[in-house]
């Protein structure tokens, strides 16, 4: 690690204890004033009623932390279950649709790369899909599967195809000639030019297409789950909203942001593996 | 049909309209041949249509009309019967050194064992003086080196004529003469045919057992073939001691300084047969280049007794 890193990482810490000390005087119980209704209210209620006053300070996100990943697996009924299994569920989903997404888009992505006239018939069909929001295919997709799970997978399918359909045969028709000229030269056969030298020229390419998607899906999916609910992430949030548990919430967003974050690292890894220097 | 090695007949390239206007042909009726073990050099202006000469050579590129044709075979398409070194290196850079020209040689012959294709190709890399770098990417060689392997990759599938496209156009003055005389060497031990495009009249000269002249394009012929009469066994340090050496060097950039528009297209006005473009030998004589054209039997004797009175 050299100086910077350590210096940045250094006012990381800072910054991040700045936000927490910030968050948690501006929810410091206000005391005293309790109004009569609020009193006989606790009284009704027993011990279980403690007042809160909007939002929760940090210390009860830390509780919600400690809470959640003590036991992550565990499993109390469709409406309780641990935070693992959850985003488990979510991750599954992602990880189906985007592999179907995969399975499809990469050979359909190297053959409209390598056909200038597919690439200019397809072109509107990609141009009209690419922007529909996943979502929007919802009731379609409910519709025809008939099946809320697979239909979050088509949603995640769906959203994660574009970027790398396109990708692909960007990367594909932007090989460079001098290496197409070489492998003609050779007389290489069709697979073996597609293998040896296409696909390790496009793969850079065809990452960062993947990346994006990855990103994409995993934005997608807590929405998707807030739809079609029973499990996953984002019902959590969505069924934790309707307890009114703020705390969980907002332990349930820094999951998505971390698990989206070591998702991210984890193809830009794989990107690096496949990048050539020149 | 003749007897030569490559014979390249009436050959045509015009360049499709551009904006509906219809283009020039670049060049036109350009006739050559090069016999086996040949080292042919191709000189001329750039937009001449050098490189497109070559590229139908390797079956990369279609003429409109005429053909070439190799051991009696038209050539149509590319074949590994040819081999071509790119200006711009062309390795991939995703290769090692080795993979990149084990992945010709595996192209060539499939049925080779892993060890005998590494033991053929680090063969190659040595005779290119990179025996070291085998392991290397090629962004880690430099400019000089990563044009070694792909002359070493060319060499490799041991081709029955090599096609060197300005193959040392980028490299700096030192790397060139440094590779020059290692092209030199290999090729005179291998015996190998080969048809190169330079920009270098030095290069040419120290290379070629022929040189032709391109006039400029459009309508870009072969104006002349220049014999280079001095012995084959030639170095870069020698060379320019050859009495012969400037007469030649002299002939051929006065004919792209001067020349070598006059042969252009529709303004020629040299009295000139495309078909048979003159031969000559202006090393031979003090005199400015006279043309001469003979029989070619009649040539390669003389040649012989010049050869024998130069050696001696």
């Amino acid at each position: 690690m050299n100086r910077l890193t350590l210096k940045a990482a250094f006012l990381s810490a800072i910054l991040f204890a700045v936000f927490i000390g910030a968050w948690h005087l501006a929810t410091l119980p206000t005391g005293g004033a309790v109004s009569a209704a609020d009193a006989e209210y606790a009284k009704l209620m027993g011990a279980g009623a403690q007042k809160s006053d909007g939002f929760p300070p940090p210390a009860e996100i830390g509780k919600a932390f400690v809470h959640y990943l003590s036991d992550p697996m565990y499993d109390k009924g469709p409406n309780d279950k641990g935070i693992a299994i959850q985003l488990g569920y979510s991750l599954l989903r992602v990880a189906i649709g985007f592999a179907i997404a995969i399975v499809i888009a990469v050979p359909v992505g190297f053959l409209i790369g390598m056909s200038p006239l597919a690439m200019k018939a397809l072109d509107p069909f990609i141009q009209v899909l690419k922007p529909i929001s996943p979502l929007a295919w919802m009731p379609l997709a409910l519709y025809t599967l008939k099946d809320s799970n697979v239909s979050g997978i088509f949603v995640i399918f769906i959203c994660s195809i574009w970027p790398m359909l396109i990708n692909t045969a960007f990367g594909v028709a932007s090989v460079r000639r001098d290496w197409i000229n070489v492998a003609r030269t050779l007389e290489v056969n069709p697979l073996r030019k597609a293998f040896l030298v296409i696909l390790p020229a496009a793969a850079p390419t065809i990452l960062t297409g993947m990346r994006i998607s990855m990103g994409i899906a995993w934005l997608v999916i807590v929405a998707a789950e807030m739809l079609v609910g029973g499990t996953g992430i984002g019902y959590f949030v969505w069924n934790e909203w309707n307890n009114l548990a703020l705390p969980n919430v907002i332990f349930a967003i820094t999951m998505i942001g971390l698990v989206g974050m070591v998702l991210d690292l984890l193809f830009g890894w794989l990107q690096k593996l496949v990048t050539y220097r020149e | 049909m003749s007897t030569h090695f490559l014979t390249v007949e009436s050959l045509k390239k015009v360049f499709p309209a551009t904006n509906g206007v219809a283009n020039l042909p670049v060049f036109d009726d350009i006739n050559f041949h090069i016999d086996k073990g040949e080292f042919v050099c191709i000189v001329g202006h750039s937009g001449c249509g050098k490189t497109t000469i070559l590229n139908v050579l390797a079956g990369l590129d279609e003429a409109s009309s005429g053909g070439a044709f190799m051991d009696g075979r038209e050539v149509k398409g590319p074949s590994l019967d040819r081999g071509v070194v790119f200006q711009s290196h062309a390795l991939m850079p995703w290769m090692s050194v080795l993979g990149n020209v084990a992945f010709a040689v595996k192209s060539k012959w499939p049925d080779w064992s892993k060890q005998k294709v590494a033991e053929h190709c680090t063969g190659y890399l040595e005779m290119v003086g990179l025996g070291h770098a085998v392991h290397k990417k090629p962004a880690e060689l430099s400019g000089g080196m990563k044009q070694r392997v792909g002359i070493a990759r060319a060499f490799a599938i041991q081709p029955k004529m090599l096609l060197l496209d300005e193959p040392f156009g980028a490299l700096d003055a030192l790397t060139r003469g440094t590779i020059q005389d290692e092209l030199l060497k290999i090729v005179q031990a291998t015996h190998q045919t080969v048809f190169m495009i330079t920009h270098d009249v030095d290069e040419a000269i120290l290379l070629a057992d022929k040189i032709l002249l391109m006039s400029n394009g459009p309508h870009a012929k072969i104006a002349e073939i220049v014999e280079i009469t001095m012995p084959r066994s030639r170095t870069r340090a020698e060379i320019h001691h050859d009495p012969q050496y400037y007469r030649i060097r002299n002939h051929l950039v006065d004919f792209l300084v001067n020349r070598s528009k006059t042969y252009a297209g529709a303004e020629a006005e040299t009295a000139h047969d495309a078909k048979n473009p003159p031969v000559v030998r202006p090393g031979l004589d003090g005199e400015r280049a006279p043309v001469i054209t003979l029989a070619t039997e009649k040539v390669t004797s003389q040649l012989q007794q010049v050869k024998h009175a130069v050696n001696q």
